[in-house]
């Protein structure tokens, strides 16, 4: 049976918008905070810790995401866990986000001038209160612009969640045109919420982009 | 106390295959100031970089203050603490105030109360002449200003040896002078310095002794006046005549 699409179907598109953006945001929470270690040990002393962890971005940044949802979706049940599109989709966003911030992290890292790291030891501070004072600070100007960029595909990363029959914004577009058969109405209307999600943060990354180099240019 | 305060034995560098400081043998008495000069690439940022162990040693013994340096133990986190370092580019703390940069390790490291830090921030301040600048921004200050800083910072937390790593190098010809005189100064209040510059004056000035480095050896070593004066070597008596 098909139906009209009806202002019932737009505000149930709507509400789905409340998914992509909890699962957003647990995935950048969590990416973080996996990000943020994976960056630590990329720039650490340790050659194990530097290995493991490029070996860890490589191979999430080497492999679809849509390929780790599945992988963690199914392992979920290996382990012993329950399937849960949810968990497994906030699993894999967490490591695929870890993966990518990590890197760009790395990077802002790096690009702290090594003297500063030298002030920072010739004064006798520890490595925590080196990074914490001195490094990290000067690092998240730099990274900024990259991480609002990154946050900008993660939103529209969740999308693939659908797939894995988690009932976000996508998946609430889906099950909307099973029933209505109005395919450039309905995705029109989600790709139109991404939008208004995605576009204001994008334009604060370049915002941020521009200002950085003004900054550097100074 | 009559221990050195520093002692160097046998000791060797190695950047990969490169052998950048060969069985250094060096003691610095307490209270001695000394000037390290050479040609580029001769191991003089690396000697003194290995004192504080901002570079790592192969082979060889480095005691500071008694303590000896060991890649094991908290025994370079002390020294670390008792020996302050110069660099030629300041590398201050862009986003701290001169203050934050002066108190920020005697709080974390030597957990020293806010007020107490500013206030021995602020004295320091005053004997490097700029207690005037303290809630200015790095950038916000002149080459000279900013390595007055540094020294002021380095200063904070109490140290018994200072490092000087061509302080003036990077400084326009009309600064050089006043980082100078608050080095004179540090010098005359019997700091025990090693200073890496190839301000001559500075060394006839204040240093008991002025070493030659060439290719990761002291070549020569000597009072000022008989380094000056009557140079044995070959290759400094060329040194002395290029920087002159
Ligand atoms: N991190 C490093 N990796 C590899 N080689 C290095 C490194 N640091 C220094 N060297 C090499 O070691 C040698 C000594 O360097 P050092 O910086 O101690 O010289 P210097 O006497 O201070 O020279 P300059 O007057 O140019 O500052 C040089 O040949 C330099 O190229
Ligand atoms: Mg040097």
């Amino acid at each position: 049976m098909i139906r009209e699409f009806s202002s019932a179907d737009v505000t149930f598109i709507v509400l789905a918008v409340r998914w992509t953006l909890i699962l957003s945001a647990i995935a950048f929470a969590g990416g973080a905070l996996g990000g943020l270690l994976v960056a630590l040990a990329r720039t650490s002393a340790s050659k194990v810790l530097r290995r493991a962890s490029a070996g860890f971005i490589q191979v999430f940044q080497g492999t679809p995401l849509l390929m780790q949802l599945f992988l963690v979706y199914f392992g979920l049940a290996v382990i012993g866990l329950p399937i849960d599109p949810l968990l497994a989709a906030a699993v894999a966003l967490t490591l695929h986000a870890s993966a990518y911030l990590g890197e760009i992290w790395r990077g802002s890292i790096e690009a702290v001038p090594s003297g500063q790291t030298e002030a920072a030891t010739a004064l006798a501070l520890s490595y925590p209160h080196r990074m914490r004072h001195v490094v990290l600070p000067q690092a998240m100007r730099i990274a900024t612009a990259p991480t609002v960029g990154f946050l900008v595909q993660l939103i529209k990363g969740t999308s693939l969640a659908s797939i894995i029959g988690f009932t976000e914004l996508t998946r609430a577009g889906q099950i909307i045109n099973n029933a209505t058969f109005k395919p450039f109405l309905v995705f029109g209307t989600v790709a139109a919420l991404y939008f208004i999600l995605c576009w204001p943060l994008s334009l604060m990354a370049r915002r941020l982009e521009a200002r950085m180099r003004l900054a550097v240019t100074r | 106390m009559t221990q050195d305060a520093v002692i160097m034995r046998a000791v060797n560098k190695y950047y990969g295959g490169f052998h950048a400081l060969v069985d250094i043998d060096l003691t610095v008495r307490r209270g001695e100031r000394i000037v390290i000069c050479g040609p580029s690439g001769s191991g003089k940022s690396t000697l003194i970089r290995t004192i504080n162990q901002l570079e790592a040693i192969q082979s060889g013994t480095i005691i500071v203050d008694g303590v000896e340096l060991t890649a094991w133990g908290d025994n370079v986190a002390k020294v670390r603490q008792d020996v302050g370092m110069v660099f030629q580019n300041f590398n201050l703390f862009p986003h701290m105030t001169v203050l934050e940069n002066c108190v920020l390790s005697p709080m974390k490291t030597r957990k020293i109360p806010r007020a107490e830090a500013e206030a021995t921030a602020r004295h320091y301040l005053e004997r490097v002449r700029i207690p005037e600048q303290a809630d200015k921004y790095p950038a916000q200050l002149s080459g000279g200003q900013q390595q007055r800083v540094a020294i002021a910072r380095a200063l904070c937390m109490k140290p018994r040896i200072m490092l000087f790593d061509e302080p003036t190098s990077a400084l326009d010809p009309e600064m050089v002078k006043e980082v100078l005189d608050t080095m004179i100064d540090l010098a005359r209040e019997g700091m025990t310095m090693l200073c890496v510059t190839h301000e001559m004056d500075f060394a006839r000035a204040v240093a008991d002794r002025v070493i030659f480095m060439d290719k990761g050896v002291i070549v020569e070593q000597g009072a000022p006046d008989e380094f000056f004066g009557s140079p044995r070597n070959e290759r400094l008596r060329n040194f002395l005549g290029q920087i002159a």
